[in-house]
């Protein structure tokens, strides 16, 4: 390691200011902090430091990613090869097919996220940021396996670029830049996204049990005099093989058990919001009820733990809710965000059948709105100081 | 002779009024999914602006200074009108899908604002200038924005094939009123980043 640093300290002096290779410094002071030490050093006095900066909190969430990720790399290699009649594939054969599908995806996300970042931080002048290592790995989870690369490409580009850069960067954006990502291919290259994520090609044997539509597909386009309840009792909808995450979707959305593996990791280490993620629960649910109470069409007869597995709820409130930056700061905001959230993701599932999935619009609508309800929240507590004072 | 030179050049780019001072906006962001009705849209405007321009420099001393907003109103109105039966009579296709757009050019803020800010105070030989300026300005941002959006949504551009379906896939956000806002949003950021240095400056 010592040769690494006298090679850093020898060559230091052309990325400062006035240097020969000054446009590019972003880049020798990424390198710099992540083998050695972070960019802000204390050199006089007594300080006390926490060792949690961005660096810590961003490897946290990889960490609590983790699950996800596994998951979906095996279930899209399962269901590819359901799809394309590989009989009996074994788990290896599965998790192996998942890479190659998945594996690409991700390296596109992290190369082009980080072009544009390393770009920005150039013309910028600031420091490559650790925020990246995070959406980079989020972009890809939030994507249907099947997605053409070419459009992971333009998707992310949009999603860094729009959600993020414009606005200055790592802890600036007004919505999720991953959910931006998703948004943007969602209506821009809408075929891609919706209907059925695994078609065999022509001339495959297709097997018998082909993989089709999501269960949320399924619920919003039966047809005339089914019922929810039947499509339950039929098994086209099972509970437990949601709750697991055994359906098509996008690759890191469909394991509500992936997801609580997760959220247990994040609230452990503190870094997601606990009044969030029960919020939003608290607001699906009870909209849910509501709607099951007066609803009639066959999303509104969904019973809301079906909701709660169902598309990326969990995903979502876990990981994209809970966005620090662009979530709600005050407590009781953080309540009022969440739990609209929840009645948004009901409201669009149930009402709009062009788009059963509601999640993805309700967490970057109500990331629109969090800067008014902490607006609001700050304002009532004002008035309240004031009064008693 | 430069200074009316001036009056034509300033509002194509450094003074624009859709990109520098944020006017017309709403209907950029609705006619432009294809450039021929762009240019429908552009070429009625400029004549509503010009037209309206001069009419009101003509009238401007008559004009009492309480009732100045509804004479201005009638002025325009009678020109939208005007506009939107020659259009109708002559490229009915378009105009059908322009459908209220031309009608709304009467609520278009950049006509009713170079009437007050310019016409109201300058002869009619300038205040045409100024309107044909702005017309022009407003032209440019609406030609681009539907050549962009024509061509990366349709693959299209003036109806012609440019980018073939067999690898192009079209970009359905394009078509959409955001695709709109985030392709202006894209031009205002390039002009104030690197077409308007002088101006960004004085800011």
């Amino acid at each position: 390691m010592k040769f690494i640093l006298k090679l850093h300290d020898s060559i230091r002096h052309h990325f400062k200011r006035g240097g020969k290779f000054e446009h590019v410094g972003p880049i020798f002071d990424a390198a710099d902090a992540f083998t050695f030490t972070p960019l802000e050093e204390t050199h006089l006095g007594a300080h006390v430091r926490d060792a949690v900066d961005i660096k810590r909190v961003m490897v946290t969430v990889i960490y609590a990613l983790m699950p996800c990720f596994l998951f979906g790399v095996w279930n899209a290699g399962h269901h590819y090869n359901l799809a394309h009649a590989v009989a009996n594939a074994s788990f290896i054969q599965d998790m192996i097919r998942g890479l190659i599908i998945v594996m690409p995806i991700v390296f596109v996300s992290y190369a082009v996220g980080g072009f544009w970042e390393v770009l920005f931080a150039c013309v910028r002048k600031h420091p490559i940021n650790e925020g990246l290592l995070v959406s980079g790995f989020l972009f890809p989870l939030v994507l249907p396996p099947t997605i053409p690369l070419w459009q992971v490409a333009v998707g992310v580009s949009f999603g860094i670029v729009i959600g993020k850069e414009i606005f200055g960067g790592t802890g600036m954006n007004i919505v999720n830049p991953a959910l931006l990502c998703r948004a943007f291919i969602f209506f821009a290259y809408a075929k891609s996204m919706t209907g059925n994520v695994w078609i065999a090609s022509a001339g495959d044997v297709v097997a018998d049990a082909v993989t089709g539509a999501t269960p949320l597909g399924v619920l919003s386009s039966l047809t005339d005099g089914q019922t929810a309840a039947d499509a339950i009792a039929g098994g086209q909808v099972n509970f437990m093989r949601m709750f697991i995450g055994i359906e098509p979707g996008s690759i890191g959305e469909t394991s509500t058990l992936a997801c609580l593996i997760g959220a247990a990791m994040l609230l452990a280490s503190g870094i997601a919001s606990w009044r969030i993620m029960t919020a939003c629960v608290l607001g699906l649910v009870s909209s849910a009820a509501l709607a099951n109470a007066f609803g009639a069409s066959p999303m509104a007869q969904t019973p809301a733990h079906y909701h709660l597995v169902a598309g990326g709820f969990a995903f979502g409130t876990v990981f994209m809710a809970t966005d620090p930056v662009s979530a709600a700061a005050t407590n009781a905001g953080k309540w009022i965000y969440g739990f609209l959230i929840g009645v948004l993701v009901i409201i669009v599932r149930i009402l709009n059948a062009g788009y059963p999935e509601g999640v993805m619009l309700a967490i970057l609508f109500m990331n629109l709105m969090a800067p008014l309800i902490d607006s609001f929240v700050v304002d009532h507590h004002i008035r309240r100081r004031r009064k008693r004072a | 002779m430069a200074k009316l030179r001036k009056i034509v050049s300033d509002p194509l780019a450094d003074n624009n009024p859709v990109t520098w001072q944020v006017l017309g906006v709403c209907s950029a962001l609705a006619v432009t999914t294809k450039v021929s009705t762009a240019v429908v849209m552009s070429l009625a405007l400029t004549a509503v602006l010009c037209c309206s321009n001069v009419v009101i420099s003509m009238l401007r001393k008559m004009i009492p200074n309480k009732i100045r907003m509804i004479v201005e109103l009638c002025v325009i109105a009678t020109l939208v009108i005007l506009a939107d039966q020659i259009l109708r009579a002559y490229v009915y296709e378009t105009s059908k899908q322009l459908s209220v757009f031309v009608g709304l050019i009467i609520t278009n803020c950049i006509v009713m604002g170079r009437a007050e800010a310019y016409a109201l105070q300058n002869p009619p030989f300038k205040s045409l200038l100024d309107g044909l300026g702005n017309g022009l300005g407003y032209s440019i941002v609406l030609i681009a924005v539907a050549s962009l959006r024509e061509l990366l949504g349709s693959g299209t551009w003036f109806g012609l094939t440019i980018l073939s379906e067999s690898w192009y896939t079209g970009n359905t956000l394009m078509l959409l009123p955001p695709g709109a806002f985030v392709i202006i949003g894209l031009l205002i950021w390039g002009q104030r980043t690197f077409v308007s240095k002088t101006l960004r400056e004085e800011d």
